[in-house]
């Protein structure tokens, strides 16, 4: 990959369905190393854009490239180097812990497996849960293992839907402190959708805002707050949701 | 970044055993899951060896046919099992809503189909043996007596088990578990038409020509051939196999089209209802 290429680059990317259309011409491309904020209401399209991202979705029109491969033509060439987490997919509950992410590991071309697993289960406190059955534990310790899962190949593109859905804030504050570790430690690209605000705020450094399956906004939360002359990053995502933003511009 | 075992571009024993390992796991930690797989075989044995034994004591030709229902049993289970092996291990995904990570990992749909023949395998060989060595206690009723054509019957029975239960993932890929009756009840289609119990000149004509376009009826007509005449017939194998990568290949092209018509329709995000 060249060193201006984008991690991932979405271009006029449209997806219809029979019932209507998700995804409606976006386009945007992020920078390798950096962490962007996925923001919308419900239905506004960021799950299907994330899985066309990650080839389980073909487009009906446009492009996607990860890492220079075409997905979902190309994407066994790099979804080894990519992972992701979502509270949508869980992991089988009947097998353990421990059995889970060796499975995946094996999947993803992990050396060393086993070492790999004590190491993600030290960092994120699952040592005790190694051998319990992952369908036994709370929606906190589920979401952890699946944070540990989407780290297992050291992944230089990660998708995360709503990652600290389920935590309590002191976990959740922990595990955002983990993957801004983890992204400047390995140079990896996040692209983040999430409906907490502050957790964007944080850790984004950019944000995309959609809407009925367009982007309504693409810039820094700095610059977002400026523009729409709010305080926090809610106000703004409300005064896009209930259309204020169309509003406020009329106004200027 | 970690080195990977094999060429991105290539297929992976590893991701392949991985897969296995998945399954296996999943079997260690449920004693239903493997009573289920011993219980019906071991009823239907049993009701269809008394069933011969009553009949061979009243008529002379059951009495020199003996065995034919009872390896008849075995079989079709070894069809049946087969191909149920298969695509309850592929909905066992389904079930787990698993099948957004798989398909967003890096396996590949042939490992992954690789993984569910490997899996109809052990689970055919936990629930088939045990049965097998009942006909022997119960009936004296010998499989391994088939010797070679054993090997024959077995390679052709389980080819077109796979056939069956690709297409079936297919279906249940494309449609969701909607579908999913399908993997329960498709094969019985095969139970009148492929002559499991009678010889296929008692259909109607017309019908004929479909049970000899399905693979297995060659392997019933093998069967009775062998123990009713006592001849390998290699001719009828051969038909069998030759079916047998039509069917194979149609069921895998089959599925590689439902798979992207997946992707097109979005049903792999959805994997209920």
């Amino acid at each position: 990959m060249n060193i201006i290429d984008p991690a991932i680059a979405v271009h006029d990317l449209v997806k219809t369905y029979k019932s209507g259309t998700a995804v409606a011409g976006i386009s945007f491309a992020l920078v390798p190393g950096t962490i962007t904020g996925l923001l919308g209401g419900n239905g506004a399209g960021k799950t299907t854009t994330i899985a066309m991202i990650m080839g389980l979705v073909a487009p009906t029109s446009g492009t996607v490239r990860v890492l220079s491969a075409d997905m979902p033509r190309q994407r066994h060439r790099v979804l080894h180097r990519m992972n992701f987490e979502s509270p949508y997919v869980e992991m089988p509950m009947r097998l353990t812990v421990r059995q889970n992410l060796t499975v995946f590991g094996m999947l993803y071309g992990v050396e060393d497996v086993d070492a790999r697993i004590g190491s993600l289960a030290a960092e994120f406190n699952l040592g005790d849960l190694l051998d319990r059955q992952t369908g036994k534990l709370s929606a906190g310790q589920k979401t952890r293992v699946s944070l540990a899962k989407a780290l297992l190949n050291r992944p230089e593109v990660l998708l995360l839907d709503e990652p600290t859905a389920s935590l309590d804030p002191d976990t959740a504050d922990w595990v955002r402190g983990r993957l801004e570790r983890y992204c400047a430690q390995y140079h990896a690209t996040v692209l983040l959708a999430s409906h907490n605000m502050s957790e964007v705020e944080r850790m984004c450094s950019r944000i995309i805002i959609m809407k009925q399956g367009r982007i309504e906004d693409d810039d820094t939360p700095v610059a977002l707050l400026a523009r729409y002359g709010r305080s926090t990053l809610e106000e703004v995502f409300l005064d896009v949701a209930r259309g204020r933003a169309e509003a406020w511009e009329a106004a200027q | 970044m970690n080195r990977h075992i094999t060429d991105a571009a290539g297929l992976s024993l590893r991701r392949i055993a991985a897969m296995v390992l998945r399954y296996w796991y999943l079997l260690r930690s449920s004693w239903p899951r493997v009573l289920d797989l011993i219980y019906w075989p071991t009823v239907q044995m049993l009701m269809w060896g008394f069933l011969q034994t009553y009949i061979g004591q009243n008529a002379g030709f059951f009495a020199r046919a003996s065995g034919t229902f009872i390896g008849a049993v075995l079989l079709w289970d070894i069809l049946f099992r087969g191909q149920l092996g298969f695509s309850v291990s592929f909905l066992e995904e389904m079930w787990a809503r698993n099948l957004g990570n798989l398909m967003m990992s890096p396996l590949r749909p042939i490992e992954f189909m690789a993984a569910l023949m490997i899996m109809s395998i052990v689970r055919l060989f936990i629930g088939l043996v045990p049965v097998t060595l009942l006909a022997i206690a119960f009936f004296g009723f010998n499989l391994y007596g088939f010797g070679l054509a054993l090997a024959a019957f077995f390679g052709n029975l389980i080819l077109t088990s796979w056939a069956v239960g690709i297409f079936v993932s297919g279906l249940v890929l494309r449609n969701g578990l909607g579908a999913e009756n399908m993997a329960w009840t498709i094969m019985f289609i095969f139970l009148p038409i492929t002559c499991v119990y009678y010889p296929v000149a008692v259909l109607p004509e017309w019908l004929q020509l479909v049970a000899w376009a399905l693979p297995p009826t060659y392997v019933f007509e093998g069967m009775r051939a062998l123990l009713i005449d006592h001849v390998l017939r290699l001719d009828l194998m051969i038909e069998s196999v030759a079916l047998n990568v039509v069917w194979f290949s149609a069921a895998t092209l089959a599925f590689f089209e439902l798979l992207k018509s997946a992707r097109r329709n979005g049903s792999l995000m959805q994997t209920g209802e």
